[in-house]
């Protein structure tokens, strides 16, 4: 078996007549934690959306599983494991918050669900508290918690996560991290896109920094910690 | 006080047909963005087709249920045409729409003809005394088979996994796509449904109002009225829209003169547009997003 779970060459997008990404190529490894971080508007959100084919490529290549799914739907590529918490969080909110949760188990065929949705609940208490309201009228960190707990009902073998600490109150930012980092303790792999570069940096083992839809740089993360070029340009120090 | 009650009846009666014509409008829309202005020939499909099914001898249940399939086809034969065009502006595909409309009216003149049909009742032509009116069986029928599917429809989207994929679908289709629901399926599923909903509700009307190729053009308005009274997307809204317009459209007939009867929706529908575009229950909606 092949280590890279991920792995993408040469890929190139645009966002309308706009070049997002150029020619990015990266790879991610079982049970890794990868972060992608860059300046606002360098294509990262653009990256996610078309590893789960919420946007098309230009060329180029996604390789998951070492399975070419460059052309498949995204209903396919969902069944095939990958899940995302997207930007913006992306809740049903005219469902219930555990409505919410089984959808994420849309494509699972399995009995298992009701199990998978109380360890959810055990992680985010609030959710069960709430499992009868409107998704949209929960404040904001709780909605980050549906949309991360509603990925994980579908059991996916790699998770990307958008932006999931924008606009959240920090304690609630380490509640939710904590989550992830358990997950990965549990064998599934994911890649975060982080605006909060230090934050990104220090939960995950390796990292790209993007740079005008290209990869500026790449490597350990606690490398980059220290890295004068990431340093000045993204920690602030 | 006996014609207040004869009057209400009839209204109900075929307030009814008007709300399954207004969930047709709703499902589609909710999950398109598109409204379709076919609406109106899939109700006139499902009568017509069933009323010549009738006269090339088949019996009822056979040919209810051949109707219903075929018009149904036609519902998905309207969404590969909306999905070929993908790519364009709503405007666009609600003239398709149009579009497709004039086309079934005119094969329906091939096909059949510019006739009156009608079939004789499914339940008897017999009556219930109520109140000292009549209530035909007939009506009834309409009533609990179109109140049986308005409950069904919610349980659909409510209850089954099929029905909350297609409300996920119509709340966030990006979100939709990420839990892994197929959005084109969803999407057909809905324009069949939706004609199956007209289709029944044309069948139920015939053996009351009978039918011809054209008899979806009003029906069709009606039913959109009955959509934007209640606040077009809104479930509930078709229903309480189609009885309302129902109910006024019979004391209007019956208090001032039959003439008028069809004029009653579109005022009832240019005073929604202009004094509360959201619909009756507009408010309630917007409160809860």
């Amino acid at each position: 078996m092949e280590n890279n779970i991920l792995k993408i060459s040469n890929l190139s997008c645009n966002y309308g007549q706009i070049i997002a990404l150029e020619d990015i190529s990266l790879e991610i490894n079982r049970g890794e934690i990868v972060s992608l971080i860059g300046a606002n508007g360098v294509g990262k959100t653009t990256l996610l959306r078309t590893i789960s084919a919420l946007s098309k490529e230009k060329s180029g290549k996604i390789l998951f599983c070492g399975v070419d799914i460059t052309k498949y739907d995204s209903d396919k590529r969902v069944r095939m494991g990958i899940a995302q918490v997207p930007e913006g969080r992306g809740l049903f909110t005219i469902l219930s918050v555990e409505e919410n949760l089984k959808l994420g188990a849309y494509c699972r065929k399995d009995d298992k669900i009701i199990e998978d949705l109380d360890y959810v609940y055990e992680k985010f208490p609030i959710l069960r508290e709430k499992k009868d309201d409107y998704a949209g009228t929960l404040s904001g960190g709780q909605q980050q918690m549906i949309a991360v707990g509603r990925a994980l009902m579908s059991k996916p073998k790699l998770l990307l996560l958008d932006e999931l600490s924008m606009g959240l109150a920090p304690i609630v930012v380490e509640e939710i991290f904590n989550v992830i980092t358990t997950l990965r303790d549990m064998g599934t792999t994911i890649f975060l896109v982080e605006q909060n570069a230090f934050l990104a940096l220090s939960i995950s083992d390796r990292a790209y920094v993007l740079e005008n839809g290209r990869v500026a740089i790449s490597g350990k993360s606690e490398d980059m910690l220290s890295d004068t070029r990431v340093k000045e340009a993204y920690l602030g120090v | 006080m006996i014609e207040l009650f004869a009057y209400l009846l009839s209204g109900v009666t075929v307030g009814f047909i008007y709300t399954l014509v207004g969930l047709g409008f709703t499902v589609i829309y909710n999950s398109s963005g598109i409204i379709n202005f076919s609406q109106g020939e899939f109700v006139m499909a499902g009568g017509m087709s069933t009323v010549f099914l009738l006269y090339a001898g088949l019996p009822l249940g056979v040919a209810f249920v051949l109707a219903i399939l075929i018009t149904s086809m036609i519902g998905i034969v309207l969404y590969k045409l909306i999905s070929l065009s993908r790519d364009s502006s709503p405007i666009s595909l609600i003239i398709l729409t149009l579009g497709f409309a004039i086309f079934l009216r005119g094969l329906a003149q091939v096909i059949f003809d510019k006739q009156l049909h009608t079939m004789p009742s499914f339940v008897g032509d017999g009556a219930f005394e109520i109140f000292d009116t009549t209530l035909t069986y007939q009506a009834l029928l309409i009533m609990v088979v179109a109140s049986a599917i308005v409950v069904l429809l919610y349980l659909f989207f409510k209850k089954t996994k099929t029905g909350q994929a297609m409300v996920a679908a119509s709340n966030n289709v990006d979100a939709a796509k990420l839990m892994g629901i197929n959005i084109k399926k969803i999407l057909m599923l809905n324009f069949a449904i939706s004609a199956v909903i007209a289709s029944i509700g044309g069948i139920l009307l015939t053996p009351i109002t009978s039918t011809n190729y054209e008899v979806g053009i009003m029906l069709g308005l009606k039913g959109f009225c009955a959509a934007i009274i209640g606040g077009l997307g809104n479930p509930f809204g078709a229903v309480a829209g189609g009885l309302i317009l129902g109910v006024l459209e019979s004391l209007v007939a019956g208090y001032v003169s039959s003439e008028y009867k069809d004029a009653v929706a579109f005022v009832v529908l240019l005073a929604i547009l202009f004094f509360m575009p959201g619909g009756i229950f507009g408010n309630l909606k917007s409160q809860r997003v």
